[in-house]
């Protein structure tokens, strides 16, 4: 809009949305760069998960738009934006219970493969090694691979995050969008998320990931914005955000 | 293209197996009669058609019959105006169909879970009472379309001359009655299978069971579900239609009856009787409900007498007359109380029952497995 800066991938450009009386978001402007790791803080209920939301194709705003790398997404379809390259990690985890970890992980590697649509019925499952394989190697990553044949359904809250995570990763987004992808996580496998996110970072992909836990912000956002009540109240990278004192009153005074 | 792992392979030879020899197994429950095997042949087919649509991707249509009945005034049509040859009049009877699925699936598919089914329940209706009474001179309403001497059969009179009584259909000659029209069903019907297990097993199939799971999820992971949900509707119409043109095939008449919402209503009960999602479990569902038809309905009081003449003489009177409640008209009651029992029991229907039997004679104690034991019980959140 103001900069044709060809680092920045992602540009939510003065979005607001309303629900009913209530201002979820306010004049937002946000810009995220190639490669880089955003992060959105903020006390529950600030707008975070909204700001996803319509991102993602999920609510429609108020007014204002969201373009990404030249296409614009307000308007778009959820499928047709990830068929750009949008994946999305949510709150609470969104999977096919009924199908296998392996299943959950594959299917998301055919919309990549073959688009939005396709009369595939002639192909085999067992066919597709390629796109098994693959499935492994990224359950490899998350360090599910073990329980490949379970039942999605039955993992615990931290694993299907995982499982989540993974069924992102196989289609290599180009923008990935993480909900607070480790609550409900042990330490342990916090920190190992931390560190896959960190490989994840090397090849390139960008990410807006939404944390409460201060460890897993620090460790990997390049930037980080934080939204009170609706608004960015304050932007940086995380030693200016860290030695805001605005933040400090409005974050940490409404954290849980 | 045409690969199937041993799995595949055993299933469907076994499926393969089980239809064709069906004359020899059927032969000591006295069912072994080609009228009655022709009805389980078509009603196989009728509800893999319909697994595809509910038991794969989740939409649980309550107007298929609608379908069925589409297939059967087309195919006797085909017999009418071109020819009493089997193939135009099936190929006829699955195009007119898939043309009324594409229809009907593209508004109903607007919504899901139970407005989708008020939907095709109500789409059903209009067909029924449009086949009843508005569109007599195509139906012929309650009369049911048939055959008569004067029918131009183009295609057949141009070869032949016109015979003395009404023909019979027939496969290029070969008449479709008695043990060969089964066996034409019969073909049919594994090849119906063959590509139901296709479907169940590729790519397209693991779509629509995503978007039976998730179909919010399938959204966000870049697949446009509606032209996946249409696919299975118009897949599930087609093979509709075909049971409805192979029911004019096995007899050249059409009702409007068949397109009532009963006639749907005894199709979802057959799938879940049977374990709707399985390949099996329909299949096995509908032979049940037609073969317990098919016994019920015939018993009268006489039998049921000579049925309770072991009992002491005050006796037998109220036994014959609450079992009377069950048989002959009342035959739908017994269909009614195996329903609930199998639904109370076994959610997963009569295909549940045997993996549970499967499991207890598989892995007795064996702590090794828990993972797969506690996956089945945990609920999904
Ligand atoms: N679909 C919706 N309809 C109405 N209100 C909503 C909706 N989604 C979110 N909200 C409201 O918007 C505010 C921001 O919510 P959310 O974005 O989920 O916050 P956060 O993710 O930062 O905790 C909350 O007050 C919430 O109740
Ligand atoms: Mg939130």
């Amino acid at each position: 809009m103001t900069t044709n800066d060809k680092d920045i991938v992602l540009h939510v450009a003065d979005v607001h949305k309303t629900f009913g009386g209530l201002h979820a978001l306010s004049d937002i402007d946000l810009q995220v760069e190639q490669g880089k790791t955003h992060a959105i803080i903020g006390p529950n209920g600030a707008g975070k998960s909204t700001l996803l939301n319509v991102c993602v194709g999920r609510l429609a705003p108020t007014s204002g738009a969201v373009i990404f790398d030249g296409h614009t997404l307000t308007g778009k379809k959820p499928h047709e934006i990830n068929q750009v390259g949008v994946a999305r990690v949510f709150q609470t985890p969104e999977i096919f219970p009924e199908l296998s970890v392996l299943h959950n992980v594959m299917v998301p590697a055919f919309a990549k493969r073959d688009g939005s649509f396709s009369l595939n019925f002639m192909r085999h499952l067992d066919t597709q090694s390629d796109i098994r394989s693959e499935a492994e190697s990224v359950l490899e990553d998350v360090g599910l691979v073990a329980q490949k044949d379970v039942h999605a359904g039955s993992l615990s809250r931290g694993d299907k995050r995982r499982m989540e995570l993974a069924m992102c990763l196989i289609q290599h987004p180009r923008l990935l969008l993480l909900d607070e992808p480790t609550a409900g996580m042990s330490r342990h496998d916090t920190n190992t998320t931390i560190d896959l996110l960190k490989r994840i970072k090397e090849r390139g992909m960008t990410k807006i990931i939404i944390e409460h836990d201060m460890h897993v912000v620090f460790s990997l956002a390049d930037k980080i914005s934080v939204l009170a009540q609706g608004r960015i109240i304050a932007e940086g990278s995380p030693e200016e955000v860290r030695a805001n004192p605005k933040v400090q009153e409005a974050y940490l005074g409404g954290a849980h | 293209m045409f690969f199937m792992n041993r799995r595949d392979i055993l299933v469907f030879a076994g499926f393969t197996i089980l239809v064709l020899t069906m004359p020899i197994w059927l032969t000591p429950t006295g069912a072994a009669y080609p009228a009655l095997m022709q009805t389980f042949a078509i009603y196989g087919i009728m509800v893999i058609g319909f697994n595809i649509l509910f038991g794969l991707t989740g939409y649980l249509s309550f107007g298929h019959a609608a379908f069925l009945g589409v297939g059967s005034y087309t195919a006797v049509w085909s017999f009418k105006l071109l020819t009493m040859n089997a193939i135009p009049a099936l190929l006829f009877a699955v195009l007119l169909s898939g043309v009324f699925a594409v229809v009907i699936g593209y508004v109903s598919l607007r919504r899901s879970g139970i407005y989708f089914s008020i939907l095709t329940l109500a789409f059903a209706q209009m067909c029924y009472s449009l086949a009843y009474s508005v569109l007599t001179p195509i139906t012929n309403g309650e009369t049911s379309l048939q055959l008569t001497l004067q029918d131009p059969r183009v295609i057949d009179l141009a070869f032949t001359e016109r015979g003395s009584g009404l023909p019979v259909p027939n496969l290029f000659g070969l008449p479709m009655t008695g043990l060969t029209g089964f066996y034409f069903c019969a073909v049919i019907l594994v090849l119906a299978f063959f590509l139901a297990q296709r479907i169940t097993n590729s790519p397209f199939g693991m779509t629509l069971k995503g978007i039976k799971s998730n179909q919010n999820r399938m959204d966000y992971t870049g697949f446009n579900t509606r032209p996946y949900t249409l696919a299975a509707f118009v897949i599930s119409g087609m093979y509709a239609g075909l049971a409805g043109g192979l029911l004019a095939v096995t007899d050249p008449l059409a009702g409007a009856e068949r397109m009532q919402w009963t006639a749907s209503g005894e199709i979802v009960l057959m799938t879940i009787l049977g374990g709707a999602g399985t390949l099996f479990g329909p299949v096995i569902g509908a032979w049940l409900v037609k073969y317990a038809e098919n016994i019920f309905s015939a018993f009268n009081e006489s039998v049921l007498h000579n049925f309770f003449s072991f009992l002491p003489d005050g006796m037998e009177e109220p036994f014959v007359w609450v079992a009377a409640l069950f048989v002959g008209e009342g035959w739908h009651l017994t269909l009614g109380l195996l329903f609930m029992i199998v639904v109370i029991f076994l959610p997963g229907g009569i295909m549940e029952g045997v993996r549970r039997i499967g499991t207890l004679f598989r892995r007795r104690p064996d702590t090794s497995d828990g993972s797969a034991v506690s996956a089945k019980q945990q609920p999904a959140e």
